[in-house]
Order: C-alpha cells, then sequence, then structure tokens
C-alpha cells in the first residue's frame, strides 16, 4: 500500500512508464460559460470533433497501454450524443469512468442509461453555493436548481458524486456553504480547486484572483471542516499557487502518468500544453495512442528533469515537484524551460506575488468563455 | 461509518471503487475516484476475500488456513489493512 510505484516497462520502450489517467475532452460545446475554463480560449468546433468510432478506438488503445481511468470531460461531455456508447467501450475495457460534468442538460433517464452502461463516478460542478452566484458566474439561468436536482439523481441511482467547484474572488467566501452543499446533496467527495491561470482563466485572471487575506481564511475553514468530517465527507483542496512558496507537481510530471486528448484528436500532456510555442503535437486521427505517449515531439519535450535549471538540479524536491509547471515558468519567465516561477528559489517568484497581488485589486468583469465568432 | 473494528465487523468495497488486475504494471489495483491504489501481493490476497458478508475474523481465519500462516499475524494485518483503506474512504464497513 505504499505510493505508486511503477514497475515493469514495456521491453521495447524503455524509461517511459505507461500512462494512468487518460483526460478525454469528448466536446468543447458546454451550456455553460464560466469564465475561468480549463479550455484553451481558441475553443475547437463541432465539425472538428472526433467521431464515435474515432473515440472507441482511442479508448481501446489506452486499455491496452496501461491507462487505467478515463476522465470524460469537455466542454460537457453530455453535449455528445454517443456518450453513453462510449461509457459502455471503457466498461467492456475494465477502464474506471468519471464522469465531469456541469449537470444541466441530462436526464433522469439519460443519467439511468449511463449508469447502466457502468459509469463509475460523477464529478458535478458547481458555480457557486447559491443560485446567484453560480448564475452569475456560469452565465446560465437556473443552472443552480438543474444542478441539485441532477445530484438527487445520481443519488438515487446510488452513483458516487464528487462536487468540485472552482474558488476564486466571486464565490471564495462561500466556502462554508459549498461544504454545507455538498453534505446536503449527499456527495462523498468535494473537491475545492482554486483557479489554475491558464485557457479563460489566464484571460480573466485580473477578475479571479482573490486578495492573500480571502485565499488564507477560506484555506482555514478547509482544514476545520477536514478535521470536522473526516469519515463523512473527504475534502480535497487545491491551493492558489500565485501565493504559494513551492510549485505544484503538475501533472505529477510531464508525460509521466496522464494524458489529454482534445475534441479534435490532439494529443496533449496537458490541458493547456498549447500555449507553449513550438512543440509538436501529433493527432490521433493520424497516430496510435502509444505512439503520443512514446514517440510524439511534444510528450518528450519536458519528459525527465535534466532540462531544468541548475538550482533545480541541486534541489531536493526536484523529484517530487519536477520543477512545477511549464506553462507557468513560460507565461512569467519566457521560458518554459526555466523553473515554475511559483518556487522561492525561482529568480521570478516576486514577480508572480506582485502580479497576484495586482489581480486581486483590480475592479475587472468576467469575460465569459464563448466560442470566437467566424473570422474574428 | 464506524471507527472501531472489530472481529465482528463486515466490510466492503464502496460503490466507486474497483480492484482489476493491472496487465501494462504486473499488479492490482484499487481504483476510486480520482485515485489509483496499487496494492501489494498481501493487500490483493486479503481484499479478495472482502465479500462484503464475511467477517473480519472469517477473513482471518479463511486466509490462516489457505496459507497455513500465524493467524495473529494475518490478523494484524488485516486489521491494518482494513484501517488504513477505511481512512482512505475506499472500504466501509457494512
Amino acid at each position: 500500500m505504499s505510493d505508486p510505484t511503477l514497475t515493469g516497462k514495456p521491453a521495447s520502450e524503455p524509461r517511459i512508464d505507461p500512462p494512468m489517467g487518460l483526460l478525454a475532452e469528448l466536446t468543447h460545446r458546454c451550456p455553460l460559460q464560466c469564465p475561468y475554463c480549463s479550455n484553451p480560449v481558441e475553443l475547437e468546433r463541432r465539425s472538428d470533433e472526433l467521431t464515435t468510432a474515432d473515440w472507441q478506438r482511442i479508448l481501446c488503445e489506452a486499455a491496452a497501454l496501461g491507462v487505467l481511468q478515463v476522465h470524460l470531460s469537455g466542454g460537457e461531455p453530455a453535449a455528445r450524443r454517443d456518450l453513453t456508447e462510449l461509457v459502455a467501450t471503457c466498461a467492456e475495457q475494465q477502464l474506471y469512468s468519471n464522469l465531469i460534468t456541469a449537470g444541466v442538460n441530462i436526464s433522469p433517464q439519460r443519467l439511468a442509461e449511463l449508469a447502466d452502461a457502468g459509469l463509475d463516478h460523477v464529478q458535478l460542478s458547481f458555480q457557486g453555493a447559491t443560485p446567484e452566484v453560480t448564475e452569475q458566474v456560469s452565465g446560465l439561468r437556473g443552472a443552480h436548481d438543474k444542478k441539485r436536482a441532477f445530484a438527487a439523481e445520481v443519488r438515487a441511482l446510488e452513483l458516487p458524486l464528487t462536487l468540485n467547484v472552482v474558488l476564486h474572488r466571486a464565490n471564495i467566501d462561500q466556502v462554508d456553504d459549498f461544504i454545507a452543499l455538498a453534505l446536503a446533496l449527499g456527495a462523498e467527495r468535494l473537491e475545492l480547486a482554486h483557479a489554475q491561470y491558464y485557457g479563460w482563466a489566464l484571460h480573466n485572471r485580473s477578475a479571479l484572483m482573490p486578495p492573500r487575506a480571502e485565499v488564507m481564511a477560506a484555506l482555514a475553514k478547509v482544514e476545520q471542516a477536514q478535521a470536522r468530517l473526516k469519515g463523512r465527507l473527504a475534502i480535497d483542496s487545491v491551493v492558489p499557487d500565485y501565493y504559494a512558496r513551492r510549485p505544484k507537481p503538475c501533472m505529477n510530471g510531464w508525460g509521466r502518468q496522464t494524458l489529454n486528448v482534445t475534441p479534435s484528436g490532439l494529443g496533449l500532456p496537458c490541458h493547456a500544453a498549447q500555449r507553449i510555442p513550438g512543440l509538436e503535437f501529433w493527432s490521433l486521427r493520424e497516430h496510435t495512442l502509444a505512439d503520443v505517449w512514446y514517440r510524439s515531439p511534444a510528450f518528450n519535450a519536458f519528459r525527465g528533469t535534466d532540462f531544468l535549471p541548475d538550482t533545480c538540479q541541486r534541489c531536493e524536491r526536484r523529484d517530487i515537484d519536477f520543477g512545477g509547471c511549464r506553462c507557468q515558468a513560460l507565461m512569467v519567465t519566457g521560458d518554459a524551460r526555466q523553473m515554475d516561477p511559483v518556487c522561492e528559489f525561482s529568480p521570478w517568484h516576486d514577480d508572480i506575488q506582485t502580479l497576484a497581488i495586482a489581480d486581486s485589486a483590480r475592479d475587472a468583469a468576467f469575460a465569459y468563455r464563448r466560442f470566437a465568432r467566424r473570422g474574428e | 461509518m464506524s471507527d472501531t473494528l472489530t472481529d465482528s465487523t463486515v466490510v466492503r468495497l464502496p460503490r466507486g471503487v474497483r480492484m482489476r488486475h493491472d496487465a501494462a504494471r504486473e499488479g492490482w489495483v484499487l481504483l476510486a475516484p480520482e485515485r489509483i491504489f496499487q496494492l501489494d501481493a498481501i493487500a490483493h490476497a486479503v481484499l479478495e476475500n472482502v465479500d462484503g458478508e464475511r467477517s473480519l475474523a472469517r477473513i482471518v481465519d479463511d486466509l490462516a488456513a489457505h496459507y497455513n500462516a500465524e493467524r495473529s499475524r494475518i490478523h494484524h494485518d488485516v486489521h491494518a489493512l482494513f484501517r488504513a483503506l477505511i481512512e482512505r474512504g475506499v472500504l466501509e464497513t457494512v
């Protein structure tokens, strides 16, 4: 029961372990318009999406490659009419299927079909703990009540339920209310994840960044609740790393455990990787998943830690956080090979703190997530 | 969920937690929401006996008989494993 230690590598592929998780971004279509969406600002269109057969092939290849868990995500994955078929494929392949949904467009009957097809787990997003905040953040009227009703259906089918909340300036004062909501809805788990500033969230950083004092107050509330609710509700907390001293072990290492496939079939080491210029991503339309994982240039660009600066090479945390996030390094330092500027040993550490403090004091409005108009 | 484990405690995998063989890494795993636990040989042998019906004592007896091993040692291992997995939310008392 020790920490995951991977053993047994394919003989033909020395050095690189097989992936454990696949984030399947089935579509970028979504009824919500959350301003912190992790999708890229340039969304992929329906006409570019993979077919059902494409995804089924990818899921089978994933299982053969060693993937154990599949996160069916988006956009809103239920915007795809073939979602049940894809869940069934996961079940056939013994892949643990996790549906990551906004919960506003799945009828009770469809949810029952998904459960029958073998869905293992539902992760439901809440943008606010009250109808007003959920509507303000998601841009969808009536969203909150739909989500509550959906959660009740999930419980009625005895599917395990996790609530996922992205925390930011407009809802960070609701931490206790989110915990109460999770208990009221009978969820087993609650994820309170501070916004990570990529994609739309980066675009909206000055509208989302909370002041440091509010972040600290929220963390204290979470810690109290974790102790109080042990055994009743598991609360996972993702800290806002701009205010941190140590970087997150982004993706648990680049190309080390998980991969991401976009709606049009691009294989990415993380969902924000397309921001890094010069990386060559391979498409699942032309390559197998094994090729993408083991041989595509983007996956091999930052594998391991050899590319990191000397400070990291001497650091006892090198093999714990892998120098943090490549995208964040690029954003702040201009060089994706630098250590994550969140790290207190980074020469840019003060810059990212200054950015956070400045953004938290701005009075910016949300730029809601939407598809660009043609020709825009 | 009870905090105390006794000989009569019956446990099971909660909904959303599955045990399966992991061919790529030549082992067994527990799959849970957002988490994967790689099982060592002892944990796998114990969990194979978790069926939501047999008590902790009965599982210990069966393992002791099957492996021809010292009962007190098996009891210790089973107890420790159940406690650890319950604390992580991937095992529940019936």
